[in-house]
């Protein structure tokens, strides 16, 4: 897979490190439980369009927000990962 | 059911093999059933063979969308083991263990369980001390276990580098030698047969497109095949369980990740046991053909594609050829990938949902080979009582909500790092 990093251009997969569902956002540390348990391990997992978050380890070092197609690998949008973002 | 025996071989070989039949019915689909299972693969199908079987519970449909075993029951490394370090685990595993140690015999089908051993390689001091943890650990747990130093793994399989240039030098192994592998079409086979045997309905070519739900609980499951009527589904999607949980309206701590594994051409006797290698991951063994059955980590990204990307196949080669540098000239035959359903917590979800009738059985993560047997035997406990066993009920799926987490590795919350 060829991921467009918005800094680096396309680069292969292997220099990114996955850091999963790029939708999450952290609750407020006196949320109810209900979304702590949500944002830790319930995952939509679709077999579709899926947004997350690689980290150009081996490149920039920016963390990329990338949508990709769960069942043919296509890679549809990729840019940085703004502060809405988990951290990983 | 004709039995099959050395006698009837005999027998169909004076008779031109003309008395052989159909070793399962390939059964239409009734208006309604007690029980349908969601999945034909080992765990489905031995799920309606032990609720058939001990439970007395005949009235059951298994439904397949393609054909049975076709998914992840012939996509694995076939290899079965116990050596877990949680209690949770290691009760488990072992009970599937013993499953498999009389399977062929219960069936009267060959399953070929060969109990050849398991060897994890021990490649610095803190990983001999982690595996004379964990070996103790499996013995407080009642499992066979025995740490082997340098020379007594070098013994088992020379073929391995000991010379004093190895990249990751051997100090020892932890051996579980009841581990082994079995045969996976043959468990397919075998337990649709026992299960047919016992009336159950093995419907295939009929994919599950909705979950039909009623105030509280489901009343049925709409199929590409019509709408078939049950009192209690279970579901045993392997890699698809998010998704068909999904029809339900669950949603699942649960990610689908590809896994690649790989056979090479077939090789003359070379290694009589299973080796994995944990300061890497990657683990081996010879299949009875000859082909060196191997694999690896996930590809580390969600995926539902069932292939994978070449920087993994060149980890696993390298990792493979770290250990066993004379496979070099060895050529690949065949590489494929299987959907695994990951949990949070790398152990498997087996049990009830907040939906009254609607049972799971999921989230094996890339360890369900070894468990066919035991994952059916509890979860047909479950839907015949309505209640897990003792030996299911940790693996419950609100041990995420009440923090009663099983997590042998220690991984945290990330799936793709169990």
């Amino acid at each position: 897979m060829l991921i467009h990093c918005p800094f680096c251009g396309a680069r292969d997969h292997a220099e990114f490190s996955y850091a999963g569902d790029a939708r999450l956002k952290r609750p407020a540390p006196d949320a109810p439980e209900a979304e702590w348990l949500d944002y830790a391990y319930q995952r939509d997992n679709p077999s579709g369009p899926h947004e997350e978050l690689w980290h150009h380890v081996y490149g920039c070092r920016r963390h990329v927000a990338v949508t990709r197609h769960m069942s043919t690998h296509e890679i549809l949008a990729a840019r940085f990962a703004g502060t809405s973002g988990v951290e990983s | 059911m004709p039995r099959y025996s050395a006698l009837r071989l005999i027998r169909e070989a004076f008779n031109r093999q003309s008395g052989w039949t159909p070793a399962w019915r390939d059964a239409e689909p009734k208006a309604g059933y007690d029980v349908v299972i969601v999945g034909g693969g080992g765990h489905g199908l031995s799920t309606a063979y032990y609720l058939a079987k001990l439970h007395g519970v005949r009235n059951v449909a298994v439904i397949e969308k393609g054909w049975i075993g076709g998914g992840n029951t012939g996509r694995n490394t076939t290899i079965i083991r116990s050596n877990y370090l949680l209690p949770e685990n290691a009760l488990f595993y072992e009970h599937c263990l013993k499953l498999w140690e009389t399977l062929s015999l219960d069936l009267n089908f060959n399953v070929m369980f060969s109990s050849r051993g398991v060897l994890n390689l021990a490649n610095s001091d803190a990983q001999m001390d982690a595996y004379a943890r964990r070996g103790n650990a499996m013995r407080l747990s009642g499992i066979d276990s025995e740490l082997l130093d340098r020379d007594q793994v070098r013994r088992m399989v020379p073929h391995l580098d000991f010379s004093p240039s190895a990249r990751f030098p051997i100090y020892g192994g932890l051996l579980q030698p009841r581990g082994g592998t079995a045969r996976h079409d043959a468990v397919a086979w075998g337990y649709a047969r026992g299960a047919s045997d016992l009336g159950v309905d093995i419907i295939q070519n009929c994919e599950v497109v909705g979950l039909r739900m009623g105030s509280a609980h489901i009343e049925g499951v709409e199929t590409t095949r019509g709408f078939i009527a049950a009192d209690r589904v279970g579901l045993a999607v392997a890699g698809r369980t998010s998704q068909v949980a999904a029809m339900a309206g669950l949603k699942l701590p649960i990610e689908s990740h590809v896994l690649q594994a790989f056979v090479s051409e077939a090789l003359k006797p070379f290694l009589d046991t299973v080796v994995t290698f944990g300061a890497g991951h990657f683990y081996i063994s010879q299949s009875d053909k000859g082909g060196m059955v191997f694999g690896g980590d996930l590809d580390f990204y969600n995926s539902y594609a069932s292939r994978g990307n070449m920087p993994m196949v060149e980890d696993v080669a390298s990792a493979g050829m770290s250990l066993f540098p004379s496979l070099g000239p060895v050529r690949l035959l065949r590489s494929w990938g299987g959907i695994m359903d990951m949990t949070m917590d790398g152990s498997p979800i087996i049990g009830r949902t907040p939906i009254e009738n609607l049972y799971i059985n999921g989230g094996w993560c890339y360890g369900g080979f070894k468990a066919t047997t035991g994952s059916g035997w509890v979860f047909a406990h479950t839907l015949a009582t309505g209640e897990p066993h003792p030996l299911n009920a940790p693996f419950s799926l609100d041990r995420f909500a009440t923090g009663r987490l099983i997590d042998d590795k220690g991984s945290g919350p990330y799936p793709w790092r169990h």
